[in-house]
């Protein structure tokens, strides 16, 4: 049962704002993406076609406070099949954009994005990671490259992902 | 032919016979690597969280490739198709903006291609075969594309989205057969490993169940992040369904490198976690 007093008809403009979500209000809902999902194969509770349509109808909360939104493997299955020639895997990044800035970023991206800063790379860079390179005749690489700090603090995501 | 080679995070720490084998099997084929000095994380790790922090990470990479003024190379699958978006996006004024903003200059067009991809289109089958010393008849191998080897197919145009069929080509290059099996396009599951393991782990476990059934001497992988669901998450899979698998995952290159009778040491099977011993035996080499 969807009861829609709660409803919040913004919602959808909100997404459509955001990068890979402009293309929403073409969705009809014919169910390909879902069809098409290899996540949605083993795991029943990750449907795109349902957060869609939740997103369309204005159920905010709903959609953004669901673990499942994060079950999207970015695989862009659904993409090549959408008969509307929607993006729909940017189209459900852009919701999960909107999650987090919304306070809903899950603990894992958290830990990556202070990997990130701290060293512009996804793990640390040991001596012994450098000398194994040596004694395999593989260039040195950056231990860190805090270059990648300035486009952090240029689009201010530390208190968007730690809100 | 000249290349910057993109390493990004996994490969030059978690899998360095990958990158081993990628640069012993290009210097074989007649192909240089420039290294990118200063480069970063590809920017795929935060997309999730905010798509123009991920963009802007990959522009920078890009930059540092434009100054060389040398097309770029990936190991990785997910690299190339966050590298490739932000290429797109460079097109878009106020993404332009922003880089130049933070003081990125992009003096020369490069483009984007995965070192298979590269391997296809700039060197081709025909060179690759006539570089094939042993071929590696013995072998039949299931060949896992991964998702981002030619999907979203708008930012590729490269191989068909449905039915991809460039890889199986360099795999049968190499003298290997390359086993026709049902869901080929299946995801590794490695996305959702930090959200849901036990999900993730069922998804890596469909393909390792078909390659138990088609008798499969390997899986061969194209991607880092494939491998970590196909090969150090085995055990796990092996363990949730109780079964018994024991899989060589090769990295495409150090099956080239076999095939073209390179140095055990040049294509660093001793760093695969599932030995390939059987494999190798059947090809008349050793671990």
């Amino acid at each position: 049962m969807i009861d829609l007093k709660n409803a919040d008809v913004n919602f959808k403009w909100e997404i459509i704002k955001h990068e890979g979500g402009e293309q929403l209000l073409k969705c009809f809902g014919c169910s390909d993406c879902a069809a098409s999902c290899p996540v949605r194969y083993f795991d029943e509770r990750y449907n795109p076609r349902k957060i869609i349509r939740l997103t369309l109808l204005g159920l905010k909360e709903q959609v953004l406070s669901s673990p499942f939104l994060w079950f999207c493997a970015h695989c862009h299955a659904c993409t090549e099949r959408c008969p509307q020639g929607i993006p729909v895997a940017e189209l459900i990044n852009a919701i999960k954009n909107y999650a987090v800035e919304n306070g809903f970023c899950p603990e894992g991206y958290k830990v990556q994005f202070d990997l990130l800063k701290k060293l512009g790379r996804l793990y640390e860079v040991e001596d012994f990671d450098l000398k194994k390179r040596q004694k395999l005749g593989l260039p040195p690489i950056d231990k860190t490259i805090p270059e990648v700090v300035k486009i952090l603090e240029y689009t201010g995501i530390e208190k968007v992902v730690k809100r | 032919m000249k290349y910057a080679l993109f390493l990004g995070c996994t490969v030059p720490v978690r899998a360095q016979h990958y990158e081993l084998s990628a640069r012993n099997t290009a210097h074989a084929l007649g192909i240089e690597f420039e290294e990118m000095s200063g480069a970063s994380c590809c920017g795929f790790p935060m997309k999730a969280v905010d798509a123009e922090t991920s963009l802007l990470i990959a522009a920078r990479n890009i930059s540092i490739a434009s100054a060389l003024n040398l097309n770029i190379i990936t190991l990785c699958n997910s690299c190339t198709a966050m590298l490739s978006d932000a290429q797109l996006e460079l097109q878009n004024n106020s993404f332009y903006r922003k880089c130049k903003e933070l003081g990125f200059a992009f003096p020369h067009d490069v483009t984007v291609k995965h070192y298979v991809r590269m391997l296809y289109e700039d060197i081709g089958i025909a060179k690759i075969k006539a570089a094939v010393k042993k071929p590696l008849s013995a072998l039949n191998v299931i060949a896992h594309y991964g998702c981002h080897y030619m999907r979203p197919s708008y930012l590729y145009g490269f191989d068909d989205p449905e039915v991809p069929h460039t890889f199986d080509e360099l795999v049968t290059a190499t003298g290997a057969t390359s086993v026709k099996y049902p869901d080929k396009k299946m995801c590794c599951g490695g996305s959702v490993l930090g959200v849901d393991e036990a999900l993730a782990v069922t998804m890596a476990n469909h393909k390792l169940q078909i390659a138990k059934t088609e008798a499969a001497d390997a899986l061969i992988s194209i991607c880092p992040f494939c491998t970590v669901m196909y090969e150090d998450n085995q055990r796990k899979a092996e363990e949730k369904f109780e079964t018994q698998y024991n899989l060589p995952v090769l990295y495409y290159p150090q099956l080239l490198g076999l095939s073209f009778g390179l140095d055990k040491n040049a294509v660093g099977f001793r760093f695969n976690r599932v030995r390939p011993t059987a494999l190798l035996a059947k090809v008349g080499g050793e671990s």
